[in-house]
């Protein structure tokens, strides 16, 4: 433990109100705290900057999962073992599911929340590539009111957002549109759990008279923050899925992939890997019957 | 000094405590310095090992990665809250009798992975089982008297040690 | 209740003797002991792999008066951890030979300001230039150790391998390598130290060998023997790990609690331990191989090379026992083995399950593959071909004069895990999918005990005694840490007094109660002081027998009633015993030749891996161990040994990678240093052969290291047979896969981006 307790302030207002009044008071101030599986880490390595914090646990205003008619509505404090435990998301949209079951183990998803995972902005981040091939929004929160964003444009650099500093996450918004669409989302990772991305694949696509109609491509680890491959989307776009759209399409990602050289892997495997990655999904995309 | 902070009260094992710490102070030190209850361990940390594994509200989480003011008001189970008067828990029972321990360090969080894993599914499969201990690393068995131990306490008849059960 | 019925205790699975206590959470590891008015250590270590330190200063912001500071200038006997060669200082004296050397430590009651403390202390260095691989070593135009940065060689001969290669139908060269490996013991190292002016340093620590602690702790305090006192507490794993490095923490707390008057508890983070302990000695091997028409081993030519890191702690042991297991289980009339362990600027590597033999047995088992696929013969015929069998002699010229049932062994082996047919079937089935598949293996032996005349030396000491309350206790420093010590020892000495074991207890291991029953290594304890149990006991009953009027036959209470008489009439009731090297044993240090161990243990490992073409990634689908480690003590426990073995052995081979960065560890945390977990392990299906040892307790061998040799050549054999390509280097990661297996297109170059990805 590096981290002096002593050093740091902690509040727990409990709603959602007295947070974001706290917020407005004194704007960048104040850093908030949900699961803390990121921050906490940071504090026992000694690395945690932030010397208030206000916590966002237990705030059930932010912690729920709301199916509407067009679109579920995932509140930024939900925990992806509560998105794992959602019988009607995980049915309809399957890949959020499937991240929520990757991010570390039971122990780590039964406090990491959806916001925290969003906003810390990890390139690596598993519920990025889905958050992306879902085309979802996310809706900020704060004194002044509500906007919605879209998830593709949330991040603006590495480890860098459109939040501003009086402003919370407050929700994910998924349309519920994609039950025709082929769906794909895999994570490459050093080993089956407790594993962060090398890369990772998050697919939609909808094939119609012979052609994709309709397509999203979201990678993590491909760029210095989460991004959807929008080259190698237009390679596929109004195409049929053929070996040579599959070769330009991957050759498009190669090409627009700026991954990088770390202690978890390298820039050209991450790059291969991600095109081998889109090549799988497309083949499996090809095959599937014309409606 | 410490009697600036202000009470911070949530329930252990069945009784009510209150600690006057820093809110920042770590779940995992709340129990192993102020309520002396040193079954939790600490291997890394950072969320990586398990050894720190408790309940919270009936949910594992890792204590090393709680501040402790985010347990206010939550019902904490630990190791020590396993046993009954004296008696073995039955993954205890289980763990002792197939090899579950070894050096020991793990096993209070992998106990508590276990408990959690149990209480949600009685009867869990051996590729169920992997997951639900995936965030407790044990350096010493190689996992696989661990696994034994819990089919064991589960009294699963699930043909573990057959090819295809153990095929993952 | 029937008291002549052979074995019913030895052979039994009974519970871990300190198993309860483990499960209710209650048995205490260092971590959880405080003592009064204990304060809290910290390490200041260097930043640079190599120079002298020119000045070390205190910044204004800490209140230093507040702290306890220690430095060499603080010691006041020898400046150096006493190992095989003392050059291991305590606390950097002027010159730092590693980037994690400690150089000061700090004391405060309050253990969250050391943190910063720590960061407060600046030193100023000229850095000298530094030596990071064996090879920049061995060129030797920077000298970093001694004359010549050579901690220690070996040569050893047999027959004329210039007559094997003249008469050679085939020759064959590869060379091999593995790098680091971490032990990733869960609990990390940490010491509680105490200092009385009269009664001298008291020390309770997580590790494994305490009189070695003592040693130093003597040297370093220059005290007599009497006033320095090492109490083992419950240890959370050490796999080596915790064979030498204790030393260095229990002098560094022991240091601080002399100076500040206070108890004072070092333990380590997670971080700290992963960068600044020991490791695995990284390895390069040259195997070059002659063998006749029909694949019969004619000569073998090793060239074997460590890295031994900064000082030269075991790598002289570590070496030999590399150079002894660089054969492997064959027979050959010529063998040449030349081994060097070379200095480096990196932490020292140190001892790690296998001692060497991993790293050796890595080499040759890849290379008999190597070689099969080259002369174009089975790999599993080939090595049935050239297996020792009794009566053979081996590359020291040691007489095998054991039972040798390698063959036996292999046929469960193939059998158990169909290799055959598998391998087969996936050779048919790999070309249309993007998993390949593929079968390996690997034959080879692990020598039980300390090397040669090892065990001569160390002369044990060991025994029972029975106490006043009507128990019989273990009298040994042979520790505990999950390997299953209590149990086998007590198992052992329960059988042999034909009492339950519910009677029989360890003493404390704490070296002001037990003698020196030597270090816990060298898969020695079971077998070596075992024996020595077995032969406490026996002496016991004979005691009882002649003086206090013990029956041949006798009850339990019979037992404890005799032992009462004794006690009244002649005092204390215990029995000591020695070390009697077996029969027959020679050992020539100066030549390399004789018994090299008294005993060997034998296996034949088969993997089945799985390499997936769209991510490179290699797993293990199932693993097969076939071992005879002797008489099986507890079933449930060596099985526990042998999985954990394995498990720890893929981590070796498949995920673990000990990343330096100007010699330092820059994965330094669990996220980042890779170890399977619980979904990466396969199903491990473990298999014994019996033949007891008559000079092992109660027929043991060794088998804690055994299971930690055969692994890593067994994957990679296996990948061979489903990629065809022959790797040569460990730990093998999907990265190196795919530099391998990936189709090459024209590489499109883009610019890396400057962010890094830390999470
Ligand atoms: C052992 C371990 C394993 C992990 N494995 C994975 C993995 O496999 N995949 C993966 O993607 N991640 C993994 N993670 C990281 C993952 O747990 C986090 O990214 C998690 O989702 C963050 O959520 P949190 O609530 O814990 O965040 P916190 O630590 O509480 O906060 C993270 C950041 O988000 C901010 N924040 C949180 N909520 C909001 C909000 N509503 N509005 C504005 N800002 C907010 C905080 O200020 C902080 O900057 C792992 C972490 C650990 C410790
Ligand atoms: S100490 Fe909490 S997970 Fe390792
Ligand atoms: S028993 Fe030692 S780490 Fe699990």
């Amino acid at each position: 433990m590096r981290g002096n307790p002593e050093a740091h302030e902690l509040l727990a207002p409990g709603n959602l109100a007295a947070v974001l009044a706290l917020l407005a008071e004194s704007p960048g101030e104040w850093t908030p705290i949900a699961g803390g599986t990121e921050l906490m880490v940071a504090h026992a390595a000694g690395r945690l900057d932030a010397k208030k914090l206000v916590s966002l646990w237990g705030i059930a205003e932010m912690r729920f999962t709301r199916s509407e008619a067009d679109r579920f509505v995932i509140g930024a404090g939900a925990t992806f073992g509560d998105l794992r435990a959602h019988a009607e998301l995980a049915a309809e949209l399957p890949l959020i599911a499937k991240a929520a079951s990757w991010i570390g183990a039971i122990a780590n998803q039964n406090r990491a929340t959806i916001g925290g995972n969003l906003v810390n902005g990890s390139p690596a981040a598993d519920s990025s590539p889905a958050m992306l091939a879902y085309d979802t929004e996310v809706e900020l929160i704060s004194v002044r009111g509500t906007r919605r964003v879209a998830y593709s444009a949330f991040h603006t650099g590495y480890k860098r957002n459109v939040l501003a500093p009086d402003e919370l996450m407050l929700a994910i918004h998924a349309p519920r549109r994609f039950a025709k669409h082929r769906q794909y989302l895999r994570k490459v990772g050093p080993r089956r759990a407790m594993a962060i991305a090398k890369v990772a694949l998050g697919a939609t696509a909808l094939v119609e008279n012979g052609a994709v109609n309709e397509i999203r491509l979201g990678a993590a680890s491909l760029a210095p923050f989460p991004t959807r491959l929008h080259k190698a989307e237009a390679a596929l776009q109004g195409r049929q899925v053929t070996a040579e759209t599959i070769e330009t399409a991957c050759s498009e990602l190669l090409a627009e992939a700026r991954p990088i050289d770390d202690i978890r892997s390298t820039a050209e495997y991450r790059r291969h890997v991600g095109a081998n990655l889109l090549k799988e999904f497309l083949l499996e995309l090809g095959r599937e019957p014309v409606p | 000094m410490s009697a600036d902070w202000p009470a911070i009260r949530f329930i252990v094992n069945g009784e009510s405590r209150a600690v006057r710490v820093p809110a920042m102070k770590r779940l995992l030190d709340v129990l192993r310095e102020d309520l002396r209850l040193t079954g939790t361990k600490e291997g890394c940390g950072e969320g990586e090992c398990g050894s720190c594994s408790v309940r919270m509200n009936g949910e594992l989480v890792n204590s090393c990665l709680v501040p402790v003011l985010q347990a206010e008001g939550a019902e904490i189970e630990t190791v020590e809250g396993l046993s009954s008067n004296g008696a073995l828990h039955p993954l205890q029972q289980a763990f002792l009798e197939c090899g579950g321990a070894q050096c020991g360090i793990c096993t209070p969080g992998m106990l508590m992975a276990a408990t959690h894993l149990l209480a949600r599914n009685p009867h869990p499969s051996l590729a169920e089982i992997r997951e639900g201990l995936a965030g407790n690393l044990c350096r010493c068995t190689g996992f696989i008297r661990i696994f034994e131990s819990v089919i064991a306490a589960a009294g699963s008849t699930r043909g573990h040690r057959g090819p295809a059960d153990h095929a993952r | 209740m029937g008291m002549s019925q052979k074995n019913r205790i030895v052979g039994a699975s009974v519970p871990r003797k300190e198993g309860i206590d483990k499960l209710l959470g209650r048995a205490r590891y260092v971590d959880d002991i405080e003592r009064e008015g204990m304060w809290h250590g910290a390490t200041v270590r260097g930043s640079i792999p190599r120079g002298f330190i020119r000045s070390i200063r205190f910044d204004r912001r800490t209140d230093w008066s507040e702290f306890t500071v220690v430095t060499a200038a603080d010691i006041p006997g020898k400046n150096h951890i006493q190992l095989i060669v003392a050059d291991q200082p305590c606390l950097a004296d002027g010159v730092v030979n590693h980037c994690d050397e400690p150089i000061l430590l700090l004391a405060h009651p309050d253990k969250h300001k050391l943190r910063q403390a720590v960061a407060g202390v600046e030193i100023e260095y000229e850095p000298l230039p530094p030596v990071f691989t064996i090879e920049e070593s061995e060129r030797q135009d920077v000298v970093v150790w001694g004359s010549d940065n050579l901690f220690k060689s070996f040569l050893l001969e047999k027959g004329d391998v210039d007559v094997g290669f003249a008469a050679a139908a085939h020759i064959v060269e590869s060379e091999y390598r593995t790098d680091a490996q971490e032990h990733l013991y869960i609990e990390n190292n940490g010491v509680i130290a105490e200092y009385d002016a009269e009664s001298g340093v008291t020390v309770w620590g997580s590790l494994q060998c305490p009189y070695y602690v003592h040693r130093s702790l003597v040297a370093v305090f220059a005290l007599s023997e009497d006033k320095v006192r090492v109490i083992q507490t419950e240890t959370g794993g050490a796999f080596g790990g915790k064979e030498d490095y204790p030393s260095m923490i229990a002098s560094h707390a022991a240091l601080l609690a002399m100076k500040s008057g206070h108890p004072v508890k070092v333990v380590y983070d997670r971080m700290e331990d992963l960068a600044a302990t020991t490791k695995r000695h990284p390895s390069r091997v040259r195997q070059r191989t002659a063998l006749d028409r029909e694949g019969k081993l004619l000569a073998m030519e090793i060239d074997l090379a460590t890295d031994g890191g900064a000082y030269s702690t075991l790598s002289s042991t570590v070496l030999s026992r590399a150079t002894l297991h660089a054969p492997g289980p064959y027979l050959c009339q010529n063998v040449r083995v030349r081994s060097r362990s070379w200095a480096t600027n990196t932490v020292p590597y140190g001892a790690f399950r296998g001692f060497g033999a991993p790293q050796a047995c890595f080499a040759i088992e890849r290379h008999m593959d190597a070689i099969a696929a080259q002369i174009g013969m089975d790999p599993v015929e080939l090595r049935r071909r050239n297996f020792l069998h009794d009566g053979d002699t081996t590359a020291t010229e040691q007489v095998m004069r054991e039972p040798v049932i390698l063959d036996r062994l292999l046929d469960r082996a193939l059998a158990e895990s169909d290799f055959y047919s598998k391998r087969e079937r996936f050779a048919r089935e790999n070309a249309a999918t993007p998993i390949k598949r593929g079968m390996g293996i690997a034959a080879f032996y692990h020598g039980s005990g300390f090397t040669g005349s090892g065990e001569r030396y160390l002369n044990s000491l060991a025994g029972v005694d029975v106490t006043p309350e009507g128990k019989v206790r273990v009298l040994v420093s042979s520790t505990e840490f999950g390997q299953g010590t209590n149990t086998v020892l007590t198992q052992i000495a329960a059988e042999t007094l034909r009492l339950h074991y519910e009677d029989v207890t360890m003493a404390p291991p704490d070296t002001g109660i037990v003698p020196n029953s030597g270090p816990t290594v060298a898969s020695r304890t079971a077998m070596v002081v075992g024996r020595l149990i077995e032969r406490a006991s026996l002496q016991l009953l004979e005691m009882l027998r002649a003086k206090a009027a013990l029956g041949n036959e006798y009850s339990r209470d019979e037992f404890f009633a005799a032992c009462e008489r004794y006690r009244a009439g002649h005092g204390e009731v215990g029995s000591l015993v020695r070390y009697e090297a077996p029969p027959g044993i020679h050992w020539d240090d100066q030549r390399y030749r004789g018994e090299a161990y008294p005993a060997y243990a034998w296996a034949i490992h088969v993997a089945q891996v799985a390499v997936d073409t769209v991510t490179y990634s290699a797993e293990v689908e199932e693993f097969w161990a076939v071992q005879e480690a002797g008489r099986i003590i507890n079933p449930v426990l060596a099985g526990g040994q042998v999985e954990g073995g394995i498990a720890q052995a893929i981590g070796y081979a498949l995920y673990e990678k000990v990343i330096l960065q100007n010699g330092h560890m820059a994965n330094s945390q669990m996220t980042n240093y890779i170890m399977p977990t619980a979904e990466d392990v396969p199903p491990i299906h473990v298999f014994f052969e019996e033949i007891p040892f008559r000079h092992g307790g109660c027929g043991a061998k060794g088998i804690g290291e055994l299971p930690h040799d055969g692994p890593a050549p067994a994957i990679l054999n296996a990948i061979m047979d489903a990629t065809g390509v022959s790797f040569t280097r460990i730990p093998l990661l999907p990265e190196d896969l795919f530099a391998e297996l990936a189709p090459r297109p024209a590489s499109v170059s883009t610019r890396p981006v400057e962010e890094t990805a830390t999470v």
